[in-house]
């Protein structure tokens, strides 16, 4: 990417996250009542979105070649057995790219 | 409520900001360890990335909204896709249509301030300004102001620290973009223990995962993005009912 394409795709970045906070002041009134499908929305997306970004993280990753995905997926097991061991979103994270980084500089 | 300031004295105005900071500040206290750790791995994660010091601060101050911060230093390593950008981006800032929709009537009647108190609007700073109300003779619109304000400080201060830091870590940084990974999985897994059914997580990760599978790594975000809208509206009933 030459510089303005970096700048460009940073100002769309900021412009959707504008959006998404500024746009219920704009259409929605606290006296009317929010549609039924955007409360569902609200409710349904947020576990979708992030599972998809789960999936974003590992699209690189192959299973037919090089480590098949295994530094990965202990990596994954790691963060998410100290999450819900502890379940300190911290720790979780330190501890699950600390395997990783040992898994990928040391053993793969 | 009255609204604030011009037909005031300055002294009287100056009390109370003073006040609501005081007010506000111990409130912060977990974001900003939080943030600091957080907003670090974060610049750190964009220098072993490549970037200069300049690209995680800048981004924490115009973006401030983490997930998509971590996206964003990938998408800039990739080609240029705008169209894919933007539509990635309100998908994953969407949920903040719905701190806006709670927090209609709160920031109501802020005057200036509520622009702000809008943009600076991330998922930490909206769980506090939602759930604490501010104590008795503390003005409300300010107290919410230094909220959102101090945890913006945190975060952008947490990411020029990681920034700075990542230029002169003296080992491998090798595997550290795994700490986005993390933190989506976390993010997920919180997620799915709140849930009963787990309809749309596993529409979420399937539907993704079978994008990939059919369209490839490098286009398969918006597809992905289709097929989970088309999804979760042709499946509502079932999803609603399991919800209930």
């Amino acid at each position: 990417m030459t510089l303005s394409q970096r700048i460009v795709t940073i100002a769309l970045c900021a412009l959707a996250t504008v959006i998404t906070r500024f746009l219920p002041f704009l259409v929605f009134s606290p006296q009317k009542p929010t549609p039924r499908y955007v409360q569902y929305l609200g409710k349904a997306l947020p576990a979708a979105i992030f599972g998809m970004l789960v999936v974003y993280c590992l699209k690189n990753v192959s299973l037919l070649s090089g480590s098949h995905g295994l530094p990965e997926a202990l990596a994954i097991a790691v963060t998410a057995g100290l999450h819900l061991w502890k379940r300190q979103m911290l720790l979780s994270i330190a501890g699950g790219t600390a395997a990783y980084m040992l898994l990928v500089q040391l053993v793969f | 409520m009255p609204e604030q300031g011009s037909a005031r004295p300055l002294k009287r105005e100056k009390g109370t900001v003073r006040k609501a900071f005081l007010a506000a500040f111990p409130h912060t206290i977990p974001i900003l360890a939080g943030f600091t750790v957080l907003g670090m791995s974060y610049g750190v994660y964009a220098r072993a990335a490549g970037f200069s010091f300049w690209y995680p601060v800048v981004m924490a101050v115009v973006i401030f909204g983490g997930s998509l911060e971590f996206v964003a230093v990938s998408m800039l390593l990739g080609a240029f896709a705008p169209v894919q950008t933007f539509l990635m981006a309100l998908m994953i800032q969407a949920r903040h249509l719905f701190y806006g929709i709670s927090m209609l009537e709160r920031y109501r009647g802020m005057g200036w301030k509520k622009l702000y108190l809008i943009y600076a609007m991330c998922d930490e700073t909206f769980s506090i300004n939602c759930a604490v109300r501010a104590p008795e003779g503390v003005d409300e619109g300010w107290f919410m102001f230094f909220v959102s304000l101090l945890d913006q400080c945190y975060w952008i201060s947490g990411a020029a620290i990681g920034a700075v830091l990542g230029g002169v870590i003296p080992f491998s940084t090798e595997g550290l973009d795994f700490a986005m990974t993390a933190l989506f999985v976390v993010i997920f897994l919180e997620q799915w223990l709140k849930e009963k059914k787990h309809y749309t997580a596993l529409i979420g990760v399937g539907g993704a995962a079978a994008c990939l599978l059919l369209f490839g790594a490098d286009s398969f975000m918006v597809p992905a993005m289709g097929c989970i809208l088309v999804l979760l509206t042709a499946f509502r009933k079932p999803i609603e009912r399991g919800m209930e």
